[in-house]
């Protein structure tokens, strides 16, 4: 029998952790659709999920694949003029939450793919690097490696 | 949970529904007896959680037995509240809600169904719902389907007892089986 708990179980544990990943991987701007994205195609595939052991991972997983659904089709068209205000909008909102200083998360949304993912999942998820691993479909070593290069950019970025 | 995360929450259980993937909607409601759990799929109403049954557990059996892709959407549990709160203020005779028999079978829905059919403020006994199911030996099978009514409520479980007048059981306990059954005497006269 499939022993899959109710999907609002998910919700309820881990949607404050995908908000958190997509404002780092796309910013708060765009956050909120990457989430409506990556919690739809969650519950249509949810019925037929073999494994329900690393549920986490697995959303964080589909948070990730949307992120870069997003960078990619960002990519392809130019930037609309009315992000800024948009931006400038998102960030006037009261935070509820402590969020690391913007010029962090956008020099964050510059890295490499896989190290920005690694960063905003060690440090925008809090995960460790295991199921880093199992979120990015790598070895520990190669997330270890991920991050520490990710970071190593990073500060040299910010200093 | 921060109020912006609640709000996508919000947007992503609409955009759920709208895109049909809300295959079993939940919420809670208040009662006079506590705490109910009310789910439903899109053919109707499914489960009725009594007070005293966990409602974790049934969202769980729920999740096995129907589908995982279980939702808390008050807003789509309206209806059934607004029939619920009529029936227990004595304004509601005859509930309206359409109903999802899936998770009974056989014999045990035809018990059921039976029940469904006893009018307001009446009651039968075990033995005339067996034997309405077509198996009138099959009294301990239909004081069993009873047991097992997932809709209790609306499903009128509570309007069946023992030959001689006794109560029988109640999932939600004797002493709301008596008070539902005092209710609908009094709304009766």
């Amino acid at each position: 029998m499939n022993a899959l708990p109710p999907f609002q179980t998910l919700l309820d544990r881990y949607a404050q952790d995908v908000m958190g990943l997509l404002r780092g991987a796309v910013g708060r701007s765009d956050a909120e659709d990457a989430f409506q994205e990556t919690f739809i195609a969650a519950l249509r595939a949810y019925p037929d999920l073999k494994d329900g052991r690393n549920l986490r991972g697995w959303l964080l997983t589909i948070a990730h694949r949307k992120a870069i659904d997003h960078h990619r089709a960002r990519g392809r068209r130019p930037l609309p003029v009315a992000e800024v205000e948009e931006i400038a909008e998102a960030s006037a909102e009261p935070l509820d939450e402590p969020t690391p200083g913007d010029d962090a998360w956008e020099a964050v949304a510059a890295l490499p793919p896989k190290q920005r993912a690694a960063v905003t999942l060690r440090f925008g998820s809090d995960l460790p690097h295991a199921e880093i691993a199992a979120a990015l479909g790598c070895s520990p070593e190669a997330a270890r490696r991920s991050l520490h290069e990710g970071l190593r950019k990073l500060r040299k970025e910010l200093a | 949970m921060t109020t912006t995360t609640e709000k996508a929450i919000d947007r992503f259980r609409e955009r759920a529904a709208a895109e049909g993937l809300l295959d079993v909607a939940y919420a809670s409601t208040d009662s006079p007896f506590g705490t109910l759990l009310l789910a439903q799929t899109p053919r109707g109403l499914i489960r009725i959680g009594l007070p005293n049954q966990d409602p974790d557990g049934l969202l769980e059996e729920l999740a096995a037995k129907v589908s995982p892709r279980v939702l808390e959407a008050p807003a789509r549990l309206d209806e059934a509240r607004r029939e619920l709160d009529r029936y227990f203020a004595g304004e509601l005779r005859d509930f309206e809600l359409p109903l999802d028999w899936s998770l009974s079978h056989g014999f045990r829905q035809q018990v059921l169904q039976g029940i469904a059919a006893i009018p307001y403020g009446e009651t039968r006994t075990y033995t005339e719902m067996a034997t309405g199911a077509g198996n009138p030996r099959a009294v301990r099978a239909a004081g069993s389907a009873c047991g097992s009514n997932p809709i209790p409520l609306v499903v009128p479980c509570h309007r069946v007892l023992r030959l001689g007048g006794g109560l029988g059981g109640y999932a939600g306990g004797l002493a709301m089986k008596e008070s539902l059954l005092a209710l609908e005497a009094q709304r009766q006269r």
